[in-house]
């Protein structure tokens, strides 16, 4: 069976940095995996570098049993690789409405229509409103999105990313920053992901990653520290030296 | 269709974002007496229609500009380049004896796109004071050539004996500008009628996307470079228009068309008018042309300062401010309306 997403060796460097240090992921169709690591670990980088953003300094990255390390963002986005950021990363003065019928225009290859008004073709205005009201986002989805509150655009990057239809989707700690009260919403989010979308989530909170995942990958010092089941990592006195030794 | 728990919510919802999607690009009423007031002007005071074609130009300048800049986020201090070239395709097309004004406009246009289509490679990359200095570069380069070229483009000294043939075979050129007014805003209309549609297209919501946030972007598949491509040469073909109106309402090319100044005062009309709203540039133009006249009448010798002046205090108190004044003295004006499709 091909792997939906595997990385060998994949390496990076900032000068003297080695941010990422010989990774080898493998996750198999429909994965709940998550990726986990102190600050600093390098988890972002590994994104950066699976989606396009960041060029690797050696290694290789497969998709669906594609090499795709060569290709460009855009790209790898239309061949299913979907992520959220840390950070926000949203179109401030778009509405939810606008932002996610652009990942649906695109997905669908009308994107570059300059000739009608956007909504008027087909079923995309079905699919962005399926998306927004997966993610209970359809109360205000005509405001820009700048004005909403900080969890719901946690939420939009979501809708956003998974707008695009993505088989391999990268969650980099979409609850950062989230208050205690509103996590649940995030995480209740996260869970209720299509089956056949194979997730990928870096996350601090560990019980929401015991929650979520079937697999854990321990990232330190930008190199697996290891690989296991939920249950393998939480017994491991490595990953908890590793973590108590954060404080 | 899946099984909706609440089939009419959803209904409701789809409905409500296509109601939405649709009001952003209705036609407001303020456009329809803007259009009427400005049809109507050729029907009165004639001696200012002179006045009125070159306003016209400058705003459909602006919109070319307010394309890539107010849309796109690629700021420019280059683009006359397009202007010019415009306005040099249209004269060398009509000193060869092609006078129609139609045809002239056309090819003009087309020159201005392949010159924005080559330039366009090298604004993809790169922060904004790059940009500004490679289309600065572009331009002066352009400036230089056509100054080198005087076989082709007069040097100095300007094209020689451009022959604009009649209107649709029909309209000379008259004395008053006239016909040039009538020319230049029939174009400038249905350059409008297809920005609006172009702008709330899939196509321009994906430049808007391009300017707030590049990174999301990509990763939400908009090929950026392509449409940046796209975008940059649509903009150099629409300043090429502008520049052959130029020419053949005035049956004259110089080099001043590819001065610097020419795209500093553009820059300046959309600042002064507001970017990426389309018609942020014709109030700009209009206001630029009038503020420069009465100025220039008070004190011929400083109005360019008082002109600086306006535009720093300008960008000191903000647009958004600005319009947000502009928008109180409207409500003053106008009686408190209540939207007719109001029940919540
Ligand atoms: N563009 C860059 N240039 C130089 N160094 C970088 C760059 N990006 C990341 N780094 C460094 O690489 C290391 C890994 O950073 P990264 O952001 O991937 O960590 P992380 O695991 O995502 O951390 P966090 O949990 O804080 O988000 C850090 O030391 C960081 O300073
Ligand atoms: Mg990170």
């Amino acid at each position: 069976m091909t792997l939906a997403l595997e990385t060998i060796g994949l390496k990076k460097t900032f000068g003297g940095l080695t941010a990422t240090n010989d990774v080898h992921l493998r996750l198999e169709k429909g994965a709940r995996h998550a990726l986990i690591g102190p600050n600093g670990a390098g988890k972002t980088t590994l994104i950066n570098l699976l989606t396009g953003v960041l060029a690797p300094s050696a290694g290789q990255i497969r998709l669906d049993g594609v090499e795709i390390g060569g290709m460009g963002v855009e790209a790898r986005v239309r061949r299913g690789l979907g992520r959220t950021f840390q950070i926000n990363q949203l179109f401030p003065d778009l509405t939810p409405i606008e932002t996610v019928a652009l990942a649906v225009s695109e997905r669908s290859g009308r994107g570059g229509d300059w000739w009608r008004r956007v909504g008027t073709r087909g079923a995309v205005l079905d699919e962005v409103v399926d998306v927004l009201e997966r993610f209970g986002l359809t109360e205000r989805m005509r405001e820009p999105t700048r004005t909403l509150p900080y969890g719901k655009q946690r939420l939009l990057e979501i809708a956003v990313a998974l707008a695009t239809k993505p088989r391999v989707l990268l969650l980099d700690e979409p609850a950062a920053g989230v208050p205690e009260g509103e996590r649940h919403e995030i995480l209740e989010a996260v869970e209720a992901l299509p089956k056949d979308v194979t997730v990928v989530l870096i996350e601090h909170d560990m019980d929401m990653v015991f929650r979520f995942a079937e697999r854990i990958t321990v990232l330190v010092a930008g190199a697996v520290l290891t690989e296991g089941t939920v249950a393998e990592i939480s017994d491991d006195p490595r990953v908890r030296a590793v973590y108590l030794g954060e404080g | 269709m899946t099984m909706p728990l609440l089939p009419t919510s959803r209904a409701d919802a789809v409905a409500s974002a296509k109601a939405f999607l649709g009001a952003q690009s209705r036609v407001r009423p303020l456009e329809i007496a803007f259009w009427l007031l400005a049809f109507a002007a050729l029907f009165v005071g004639r001696s200012h229609h002179l006045l009125l074609a070159e306003i016209t130009i400058l705003a459909l300048f602006a919109v070319s500009l307010d394309l890539i800049l107010g849309y796109a986020g690629i700021v420019s201090l280059g683009h006359a380049a397009f202007f010019g070239l415009g306005a040099y395709a249209a004269g060398i097309l009509a000193q060869s004896g092609h006078g129609d004004p139609l045809s002239g406009l056309v090819v003009a246009a087309g020159v201005a796109a392949v010159a924005g289509f080559v330039s366009s490679f090298l604004v993809l990359r790169g922060a904004d004071l790059t940009r500004l200095m490679i289309t600065l570069g572009v331009a002066s380069l352009l400036y230089e050539a056509a100054n080198k070229m005087d076989w082709l483009t007069g040097g100095a000294d300007g094209l020689q004996g451009i022959l604009i043939g009649p209107l649709l075979g029909r309209f000379d050129f008259d004395l008053y500008g006239t016909t040039a007014f009538a020319y230049a805003l029939g174009v400038l209309f249905v350059v409008m009628l297809a920005l609006r549609v172009v702008v709330h297209s899939p196509f321009g919501h994906a430049l808007r996307a391009i300017r707030d946030n590049r990174l999301r972007a990509r990763a939400v598949g908009i090929p950026v470079e392509r449409r940046l491509v796209a975008v940059y040469t649509l903009s150099a073909a629409i300043a090429g228009l502008a520049g052959a109106l130029s020419c053949q309402t005035t049956a004259f090319v110089s080099l001043d068309v590819l001065d610097f100044h020419r795209s500093a005062e553009v820059l300046l009309v959309l600042v002064i008018g507001g970017s990426g709203r389309l018609y942020g540039a014709i109030v700009g133009a209009v206001v630029f042309r009038f503020a420069q006249d009465v100025l220039s009448a008070m004190t011929p010798q400083y109005w360019q300062f008082w002109v600086g002046l306006g535009l720093v205090i300008l960008v000191l108190i903000g647009r958004d401010r600005l319009d947000d004044l502009g928008r109180a003295i409207v409500a003053r004006i106008l009686p408190a309306r209540r939207s007719p499709e109001g029940t919540p």
